[in-house]
C-alpha cells in the first residue's frame, strides 16, 4: 500500500532523509520510530504531499506523491503532530467545512458527522466551539476530520503526544477501531509500549534512514535484556535486596530509603523473570509490586542504533 | 469556475469573518470616518456660507472628496484583511491540514480574496446611505457614481490580490502586513512623487528646447496607476486635460489604469497559487 523508494530530503546541506526504503503492506499499523530530528516528520511530510522530496519517489496504493499528488490527497488522511484549528468554528461545523473541503456533497455530510463524533467519542460536544475542547478532544477530532472522505491510509504523526494517560488509552482504543475497520496506518510515536500494542510492524529512522524494519516481536527481541524493573516491599528491604543479589541475571540494585522501593536490571529471559518473580514469592517476601519500566524511545533507540554504529 | 468561485474556503471564511468581533469593529470605523467628514463638510458649507444653501457645485465638490476618502478607506482596509490571510493559517497550524484536502490551491486562493472583497464590497455598501446624501443636493450623476464603484472594486481586487500574494510568499503575517501597505504607499504616494519628478524633468527639457512638444510616457504611466488621480481625473474634465497636456499624451489613463491593475491581479493570483503548496515537480 505504501512504497517509498531511496527517499532523499535535502535542506541546504542537512540531509533529512537519506535515501529511504520502505514498504508497508495493506491493512497493516506501521510504527514509526525515530529521535527528534531523525527524519519521521520529514517523511510524513513528503507523504502527505506537503513537502516535495529532493529525490526519490513514494507511492501510497500506486499513486506517486511527486507525481499525482492531488490523487494522493483523496486516499490519505493526515493528522500533523502539532495543528491548529479554527477558533470561531463548532465541532460539526469544523467537520462539515472538511468534509465540503474533500467534495462530499452536503447530505451525505449531514449523516457522516455524527457517526464520526460518535467514533471518537465527542456526540455530546457536537455543538461546542473547537477552541473550548481539551486537547485529547481536539486530537480526537482531528482524527475524525482525518476519516471524513474515508481514505485507505492514514498517516498519524505524534497522535498521542502531549495527552494524559485517560486520552492516551482511548486515542489507542480507536486506532484499534481503525485497524479492525482495515485501514492501513502509519503512526508515530515516542512510547514503545503504545507502538507494540498498536502495531503490527516496528521501522526504526535515524538520521535519515531506516536502520531496522519488522514485526513487534522481532525488534523487542532485540532489546532483551538489560530490562529495568521496580520492586516495592512492604518491609524487609534488606531482605529483598539480598535475594535479589543471589539471581545471577540481577544487577545494579538501587534502594529508595523509606519507600520499600528497589530497582534493578535483569537480564535474563521473560521465563527467568517469571522464575524469580515466583522464587520471591514462595521465599515469603512481602512484595505487592514488580514492575518493567517501559522502555520509550530513548532505550529502544539507544539500543538499536548502537547495534547499528558497531556494525 | 463554479467550483473556483463557490468553494467551501469561501464559505468558512465569510462564517468566520462574521463571527468577530474585529469585522464589526472594522466596519465601525469605516463609517465613523466618512460620517464624521459629511457632517463636517454640510456643517462647514452651510453654516458659514451665510445663506444655509448648498449648491450644486458644493454637492459635486463633497462628492469628489468623499469617493477620494473612501478610495484611501479601501486601500486602507484592503490589505489589512488580505495581508494575513494566509499567514495566519500557517502560524495557526491550521494550514498543513487544508493543503492536504483535495482542495485545489486556485480554490483556496480564491476562497480567501473572494471572502475579503466581499466584506469591502459591504463596507462599500454600508457606506452608501451617506454617498446618497450628495444626490439630494444633485451635481452628480448616476454614472459618475457606477463609474466610481467599478474603479473602487477594481482597486480593491487588485490589492487584495498582492496582499495575498505577500501573505502566501512570507511566513509571518507581521512581514506580510508591512509589505502590503508598503505596496500600498508605493502605489498611492511614490508614484505621484514620481509623476511630479518626471513633470519637473520635462518642463526643464522643454525650458532648454522650446521648440519641442512635451512627450512623456513614462511619467504619464506614474500618474494613471495611481488611484487618487485616477478618482480626480474621472471627476475633474478640467484636471483631467491638464493631466495630458504637460505630459503631451491625450490616450485615456483610465484604460492604462484598468490594464495595470487587472495584469497586477492576475500575476499576483498566479504566483500565489503556484506559491502555496510545493512544487512537486520542479523542486526534483
Amino acid at each position: 500500500m505504501i512504497e517509498i523508494q531511496n527517499l532523499t530530503k535535502k535542506f541546504g546541506d542537512f540531509k533529512a532523509l537519506d535515501g529511504l526504503n520502505m514498504t508497508v503492506g495493506e491493512g497493516i499499523v506501521f510504527g514509526f520510530v525515530g529521535a527528534n530530528g531523525a527524519g519521521k516528520t520529514t517523511a510524513f511530510s513528503i507523504l502527505a504531499t506537503l513537502l516535495a522530496p529532493t529525490s526519490g519517489d513514494a507511492f501510497i496504493d500506486g499513486k506517486s506523491v511527486v507525481k499525482e499528488p492531488q490523487e494522493v490527497r483523496r486516499i490519505i488522511g493526515y493528522m500533523p503532530d502539532f495543528f491548529g484549528v479554527y477558533d470561531q468554528l463548532k465541532t460539526d461545523e469544523y467537520l462539515d467545512f472538511y468534509g465540503a473541503c474533500y467534495g462530499i456533497p452536503e447530505r451525505e455530510r449531514k449523516v457522516l458527522i455524527p457517526q464520526l463524533l460518535e467514533l471518537v467519542n465527542l456526540s455530546d460536544k457536537r455543538y461546542e466551539y473547537v477552541d473550548l475542547l481539551s486537547r485529547g478532544m481536539k486530537q480526537r477530532l482531528c482524527l475524525a476530520r482525518c476519516l471524513i472522505h474515508d481514505p485507505k491510509v492514514l498517516i498519524l504523526d505524534e497522535p498521542a503526544s502531549g495527552l494524559d494517560p485517560r486520552a492516551r488509552v482511548e486515542m489507542r482504543e480507536i486506532i484499534k477501531h481503525l485497524k479492525a475497520m482495515g485501514k492501513t496506518i502509519l503512526i508515530s510515536s515516542h512510547i514503545l509500549p503504545e507502538l507494540a500494542e498498536m502495531c503490527d510492524e516496528i521501522g526504526v529512522i535515524d538520521k535519515g534512514k531506516l536502520i531496522t524494519q519488522g514485526n513487534v516481536e522481532a525488534i523487542q527481541a532485540q532489546l532483551q535484556g538489560n530490562r529495568h524493573i521496580t520492586v516495592k516491599v512492604l518491609n524487609e528491604v534488606e531482605k529483598t535486596v539480598k535475594f535479589l543479589e543471589e539471581d545471577p541475571f540481577v544487577s545494579s540494585i538501587e534502594v529508595m530509603e523509606g519507600h520499600g522501593e528497589i530497582t534493578f536490571i535483569y537480564k535474563g529471559s521473560k521465563e527467568e523473570q517469571m522464575q524469580l518473580l515466583r522464587k520471591a514469592i514462595t521465599a515469603g517476601l512481602s512484595i505487592y509490586a514488580f514492575m518493567e519500566e517501559e522502555k520509550d524511545l530513548e532505550d529502544v533507540y539507544m539500543a538499536i542504533t548502537k547495534g547499528a554504529d558497531t556494525k | 469556475m463554479k467550483g473556483i468561485i463557490f468553494n467551501p474556503v469561501l464559505l468558512k471564511e465569510l462564517k468566520l469573518r462574521f463571527r468577530t468581533f474585529k469585522s464589526f469593529s472594522g466596519l465601525m470605523f469605516y463609517l465613523s470616518v466618512l460620517i464624521i467628514f459629511v457632517s463636517g463638510f454640510l456643517l462647514v458649507f452651510t453654516e458659514f456660507s451665510l445663506t444655509g444653501f448648498f449648491k450644486p457645485s458644493e454637492s459635486f465638490m463633497m462628492f469628489s472628496v468623499i469617493s477620494v476618502l473612501q478610495m484611501g478607506l479601501v486601500m486602507f482596509m484592503a490589505p489589512a484583511l488580505t495581508a494575513g490571510s494566509i499567514s495566519t493559517e500557517r502560524e495557526k497550524q491550521t494550514l498543513n491540514i487544508l493543503l492536504t484536502t483535495t482542495q485545489t490551491s486556485a480554490q483556496i486562493i480564491v476562497g480567501k480574496l473572494l471572502s475579503s472583497v466581499a466584506f469591502l464590497i459591504l463596507m462599500l455598501i454600508a457606506g452608501l446611505p451617506l454617498y446618497s446624501i450628495v444626490f439630494l443636493f444633485g451635481g452628480v450623476s448616476p454614472w459618475q457614481f457606477i463609474t466610481m464603484f467599478f474603479y473602487y472594486l477594481v482597486t480593491l481586487i487588485a490589492i487584495g490580490s498582492i496582499g495575498i500574494m505577500i501573505s502566501t510568499l512570507t511566513k509571518r503575517t507581521i512581514v506580510s502586513m508591512i509589505a502590503t501597505y508598503g505596496t500600498m504607499v508605493f502605489l498611492g504616494f511614490i508614484t505621484l512623487f514620481f509623476y511630479f519628478i518626471g513633470l519637473s524633468l520635462e518642463q526643464l527639457f522643454i525650458a532648454q528646447n522650446p521648440n519641442t512638444a512635451p512627450f512623456s510616457p513614462i511619467t504619464y504611466f506614474w500618474a494613471s496607476i495611481n488611484p487618487g488621480v485616477l478618482i480626480v481625473t474621472l471627476l475633474s474634465p478640467d484636471i483631467k486635460s491638464a493631466l495630458t497636456e504637460s505630459v503631451g499624451i491625450s490616450f485615456p489613463n483610465w484604460i492604462i489604469y484598468l490594464i495595470f491593475y487587472v495584469l497586477i491581479t492576475a500575476l499576483s493570483l498566479t504566483i500565489a497559487i503556484r506559491k502555496l503548496r510545493a512544487n512537486m515537480k520542479t523542486n526534483r
